[in-house]
């Protein structure tokens, strides 16, 4: 009798403790996600602003200015910038996904004389800052093809391999069973249609997971549109474009804001869509496939 | 002494073949590889030893450029300081941070995916767009942070146009964005074991030490992983901090604009920066950009080839 009551206190006091922790984890969870959210709050409440309003500052819109949203389109170049960032990133995803995929698949599965040092070059590629060459890349584009002032120093080398995404490929390419490979070849498929009937297939989702990690890239690169793009404004990007707002345009802080907003949707927006293939391409940046 | 068989011709025949088959789909990554990693940065080397204006012939300086980087030109140790005060700074707050979210995420029951997304979402935001957003709420006038902090009556520190403030400012602006590291420290502490925990709960274990006894052990290639990429990351240091300069200092950069580069007072200077500086702001000086530029790789590499030993999982033989 008094052992029941002894086990159902202990059970009691167990509960007590789970909805404890459940209280605890919870309350550190909403302290966490209000540092998280409440900038992306801020920034909205701002580019909603009125002009006066934005100059002095507070908290809350004393009037709503949607207005504001298609305002920011009659900035000199905010269009142009649309288009540029749209085009670096869709040609530069499209040629770093056709170009890398065969250089991983060889890496991943083929033998040959060579192959660690093959891979050890991708991954210093991958790891190089892409600063420590701009010199003579500056000097070649500009002296030898007469490309700067475009943005096509930063898209003809996706032609040749994106050494991250070769990187990532790979990873991948190592989980396929080579009995799939070894049963396409008994099939007489040689190694091209293998690639393109057998592991393209497979591997899809690595493939989804490059091309948008990729988009970002194109898309968030400041650093390529400012040594090759920044003295033609109209090859600046949204990325190289949107700094030079608040302070050479002298655009209010309410408007920066609705850019800086629009400038995030894109990104935002397809990650909803492909959440999946980006979490699943992030853990595979970390460690083992 | 030792004699290798012969190879048998069969055999080397395959071989051969393999070789060029391999060769055929390495093509064009092997021309990128060349024109695009190994040229430039033979040409880098050379340079840094010749003085070149871009225009005239380089002429052979040796190692002049290296004296002056080191010696003379003003801003090459404020940026060393401030890339030391980030590696260790913003690399362990971004770790532990990173290690401290991953584990909230793991142990939160309900509307975890809302929760996933809310501290995952920062992450994607373009740096640019972020460091804009961030250089507006901590702008020390009217930014929504100084005002909340005034109307507190807390302190309203000068965050991006105060020295002392920039760099931590900038830290705050690296753990908003700790998705990356999240997402990866959560995907291993679901691989951790769950009877080893049972095991140390048997043995008495409380919490803390379930964390230092079986969370960190098994965690622990995963924490040089962030530990060695967040330092690369920090060597190449560039964009938040420019941008963080430009708009609190209202100036930007681009050929025929002047700005405050390290803006407040040098405490954003970082090691590309003097590259930008020295080879594409006025100063035309290729030979001791590239002095930079050589230094830069050289740290890179190091902490490149530590990940490739310390981590198997990178080479992946398998």
């Amino acid at each position: 009798m008094s052992q029941t009551k002894g086990s159902s206190a202990a059970a009691g006091e167990a509960a007590r403790r789970r909805r404890l922790d459940w209280i605890a984890v919870h309350s550190v969870g909403i302290a966490a996600a209000l540092f998280f959210v409440l900038p992306f709050v801020f920034l909205f409440l701002t580019s909603v602003m009125s002009d006066s309003q934005a100059l002095s500052g507070g908290l809350w819109p004393n009037q709503w200015v949607w207005s504001n949203y298609v305002n920011i389109f009659h900035v000199p170049g905010f269009l142009t910038w649309w288009k540029n960032s749209l085009e670096y990133a869709v040609l530069g995803t499209v040629f770093t996904v056709l170009s890398s995929v065969p250089v991983a698949y060889a890496l991943a599965k083929f033998r040959f004389p060579g192959r660690r040092l093959a891979l050890m070059a991708v991954i210093s590629m991958m790891m190089l800052p892409p600063q420590v060459v701009i010199i003579p890349m500056y000097l070649f584009w500009t002296n030898q093809l007469g490309l700067t002032g475009t943005l096509w120093p930063l898209i003809i080398p996706m032609i040749f391999g994106d050494a991250y995404s070769i990187f990532l490929l790979r990873q991948f390419l190592l989980t396929v069973p080579t009995e799939y490979l070894d049963a396409a070849k008994v099939d007489g498929c040689g190694e091209v249609r293998t690639l393109l009937k057998v592991v393209v297939p497979m591997v899809r989702p690595a493939i989804a997971a490059v091309a948008l990690f990729q988009f970002f890239y194109c898309w968030n690169d400041f650093f390529g549109p400012q040594i090759y793009a920044a003295s033609n404004p109209s090859s600046w990007t949204l990325s190289y474009g949107l700094q030079t707002l608040h302070s050479a345009h002298h655009t209010n802080w309410n408007l920066t804001m609705a850019a800086t907003l629009l400038v995030m949707a894109p990104v935002i927006i397809i990650f909803f869509f492909a959440q999946r293939a980006f979490i699943e391409g992030v853990t595979l940046t970390g460690v083992k496939g | 002494m030792k004699i290798k068989p012969p190879v048998p011709p069969a055999l080397r025949k395959r071989r051969r073949r393999d070789l060029r088959v391999a060769l055929a789909f390495l093509a064009p990554w092997l021309i990128g590889f060349a024109v695009f990693f190994l040229y430039p940065l033979l040409a880098t080397l050379y340079f840094s030893f010749m003085h070149y204006d871009g225009f005239n012939p380089p002429t052979f300086v040796g190692g002049r450029n290296w004296h002056y980087v080191f010696t003379v030109f003003p801003y090459f140790w404020p940026a060393v300081r401030n890339t030391l005060w980030l590696v260790i700074v913003m690399v362990a707050a971004r770790t532990v941070f990173g290690l401290g979210i991953g584990m909230l995420v793991t142990r939160i029951k309900s509307g975890a995916g809302l929760f996933r997304t809310a501290f995952y979402l920062p992450y994607l935001a373009p740096p640019v767009a972020a460091t804009i957003g961030f250089a507006f709420l901590l702008n020390p006038g009217t930014g929504p942070v100084n005002h909340i902090l005034g109307d507190l009556g807390l302190p309203q520190p000068g965050w991006f146009n105060d020295p002392r403030w920039s760099k931590p400012s900038l830290v705050l602006l690296g753990l908003w964005g700790i998705g990356d590291l999240m997402v990866i420290f959560m995907a291993s502490l679901l691989d951790v074991p769950t009877e080893q925990y049972e095991a140390a709960g048997l043995d008495g274990a409380g919490p803390f030490q379930k964390f230092r006894y079986v969370t960190l052990p098994n965690l622990r290639p995963i924490i040089v992983f962030a530990v060695v990429t967040g330092v690369i990351t920090m060597l190449q240091y560039y964009t938040p901090a420019i941008v963080a300069g430009q708009v609190a200092s209202g100036t930007i950069s681009g050929s025929g604009q002047t700005y405050l580069p390290g803006y407040p007072d040098n405490s954003t200077w970082t090691l590309p920066q003097l590259i930008y500086n020295l080879g594409f702001q006025s100063n035309d000086d290729l030979g001791s950009a590239s002095v930079v530029s050589i230094i830069l790789f050289v740290l890179a590499m190091a902490f490149t080839s530590l990940l490739m030993r310390r981590n198997s999982g990178l080479m992946g033989e398998d």
